[in-house]
């Protein structure tokens, strides 16, 4: 019988990257709802030194697979890895993460299995208690449908935005196992580590070989631009088409380094290149939730909304009143962010200085 | 060479509005078009003939109306086009549409299959996989630079933090993000020739030898929505206008200083 939750653990040149530990979190409180463990599956070469943390994280047993033709990330390598583990260790859910990496090897998995993968899920649920209390709480469904749910229902519960976030659907995959979900980096609650906590560690050999690799890797290209992980930031300031142009992001990183935060950007600045692309809010870009997100010139195009609605504070400084931005602002500014901005951020240096003395 | 392209018939989200009064969406008058990344992979394969010879394929499934966006290939310079239709298809999730777009491919045939990485309604990026799945051979998906070297196709992978660049043999599938070129425009004698041509009408019966019918549509399809809603929308914020820069300063200041954030 499929039983307990595999997380496929992402990690890059040997280091372990954030939505694995937050896909950990998730699956521990999810397994607590369904009384069974949480097992990370750890893939890549001279790695295994790492499965210790994973257990420190919530992973009751992390499986390794070490292997020379893990070393980068190629599809097929990879997908036979994980078909190998599910063949053998059954599966009741696996999760990954929605990256470039996870939504590439999941659907080829998914396909190859011939289960159901759901894309890019913001919301798990297994208890449907929770799930009533989800509904009630942030969705817009009627009292007498959530009170129909049947609440024997054991059925993973995926949800995810549509249409750029103007819809949520929560799906489910009844009949085949196991169930499979891409989860957005930066949604889910990064669990806290504890280094007291004891789990198995078992090496797995899945018969992978260099054969296996039907690409050839001929070069590798780093990005010459230190990436800046934006999902990471407390305080956001954004830029979109009012700004300008590339040299319109200036004043909007002047107040963002004032007040310890990055500077993001909707999608039009990243289309017209005026900045780069790690930097993009949004639905094709990443999901933020800021405790402080200052629109600047942004009009707030759905799928700019469904990347950063759920920050804590969002301040919108535009021309235009009528624009969902400034619906959605806790605090709407209709004015010129190319006066305002820079005078903000002068007001908070004297702030901090009279503060000081 | 013979080149694929799937192209998807797509609502464009970018005039997608929300009714402010239900907060639902309201889709009267939106355009459809053709799939960002899809066009891009389309203009791609255009170029790899330009330099290469061989010819470019146009494969969508849709309803009848999607017709419209295989013309528009076909306009761009693509030399024919099928169209997959059939109330047997329908309410196909990843797998199933995956199944019935691969079946089709294998009656056509190909040297390379070009997928755009994600349509912008459903932002899911698992059919192109889920169809080099289906017909076992290599994929390379997020393609921001595509080559063709002999029998092998050369493209630059993206990642998040870096790129690879990848040798592929063909037979493959490759991804393609928006990125990966800028589309030409529709001609005028392109136009023309579109509207003469005949596309390629696909129903289940065209596909049925080859197709499970267990595999396919809603009933065959392994996930199924449980429930779909809007959001509830938060309470309305303040909005403050005609205000001087220093009295909206003013304004900002006295909520980062409530808050902490200073």
């Amino acid at each position: 019988m499929s039983k307990d939750i595999y997380v496929v653990i992402e990690q890059r040149n040997g280091h372990i990257q954030k939505v694995s530990y937050e896909l950990i979190g998730e699956a521990t409180k999810l397994a607590a709802d369904m009384g069974e463990q949480v097992v990370a599956v750890l893939m890549g070469y001279q790695i295994a030194d790492k499965a210790e943390t994973l257990i420190h994280y919530g992973a009751s047993k992390v499986l390794v697979l070490d292997e020379p033709v893990l070393e980068h990330y190629t599809t097929e390598p990879y997908v036979k890895g994980i078909e190998y583990v599910i063949k053998n260790y059954a599966p009741n859910v696996v999760l990954f993460g929605a990256s470039s990496i996870g939504r590439d090897m999941a659907p080829r998995i998914a396909g190859r299995i011939h289960t159901g993968l759901t894309a890019d899920c913001t919301r798990l649920d297994v208890d449907v208690a929770k799930y009533q209390e989800y509904l009630r709480k942030s969705t817009n469904v009627p009292e007498d449908k959530i009170i129909a749910l049947d609440t024997s229902d054991r059925n993973l519960k995926m949800t995810r935005p549509a249409f750029g976030g103007n819809v949520m659907a929560t799906i489910v995959c009844r009949n085949y196992r196991p169930q499979m979900a891409t989860v957005r980096p930066g949604v889910m609650e990064m669990p806290e580590k504890d280094t007291s906590r004891t789990g198995e560690i078992i090496k797995v050999d899945a018969g992978l070989s260099m054969d296996d690799m039907n690409v050839e890797i001929l070069d590798v290209v780093r990005s010459d631009k230190k990436a800046v992980d934006i999902t990471d930031a407390k305080i956001l300031v954004s830029g979109g088409r009012g700004v300008g142009g590339p040299e319109g992001y200036e004043p909007l990183r002047e107040l963002a380094a004032e007040l310890g935060g990055e500077v993001a950007s909707s999608r039009i600045g990243v289309d017209s290149g005026w900045i780069e692309k790690s930097r993009q809010v949004g639905q094709t870009g990443k999901t933020v939730h800021p405790n402080l997100y200052i629109a600047c010139g942004i009009s707030g195009a759905i799928q700019h909304l469904a990347g950063m609605e759920d920050s804590e504070f969002i301040i919108a400084i535009n021309k235009d009143e009528t624009c969902p931005m400034m619906k959605l602002a806790d605090l709407g500014i209709v004015g010129d962010l190319h006066v305002i901005v820079p005078k903000l951020t002068e007001a908070i240096k004297a702030y901090k200085a009279s503060q000081n003395v | 060479m013979k080149i694929v392209v799937c192209i998807k018939q797509v609502p464009d989200t970018a005039e997608v509005r929300l009714d402010p009064k239900t907060g639902t969406l309201i889709r009267d008058g939106v355009p459809s078009i053709i799939n960002h990344d899809d066009k891009a992979g389309l203009e791609a394969a255009l170029q790899l003939r330009e330099k290469f010879g061989g010819t470019v394929t146009v494969v969508c499934m849709g309803p009848p109306q999607a017709d419209v966006a295989l013309r528009e290939a076909l306009a761009m310079g693509a030399d024919d086009a099928y169209l997959l239709s059939a109330r047997e298809f329908g309410g196909s999730d990843t797998y199933a549409t995956a199944t019935i777009i691969a079946t089709a491919l294998k009656k056509i045939g190909f040297d390379l299959v070009i997928t755009g990485r994600q349509a912008i309604d459903g932002d899911t990026a698992q059919v192109g996989p889920q169809i080099a799945e289906q017909l076992k051979v290599p994929q390379v998906s997020y393609a921001e630079q595509l080559e063709v070297e002999g029998d092998s196709v050369i493209v630059k992978r993206q990642y998040e933090d870096q790129a690879h660049m990848l040798k592929v043999k063909m037979p493959c599938l490759v991804t393609a993000l928006s990125e990966l070129t800028e589309p030409r425009y529709m001609h005028v004698g392109g136009i023309v020739d579109a509207y003469n041509k005949d596309i390629t009408v696909w129903g289940f019966d065209d596909l049925k030898d080859d197709l499970n019918p267990d595999w396919i549509g809603l009933k065959g399809s392994p996930t199924n929505v449980f429930q779909s809603f809007g959001k509830q929308p938060k309470a309305a914020g303040t909005v403050m206008a005609g205000l001087s820069a220093d009295e909206a300063v003013a304004a900002i200041m006295e909520k980062l200083i409530e808050r902490h954030i200073i």
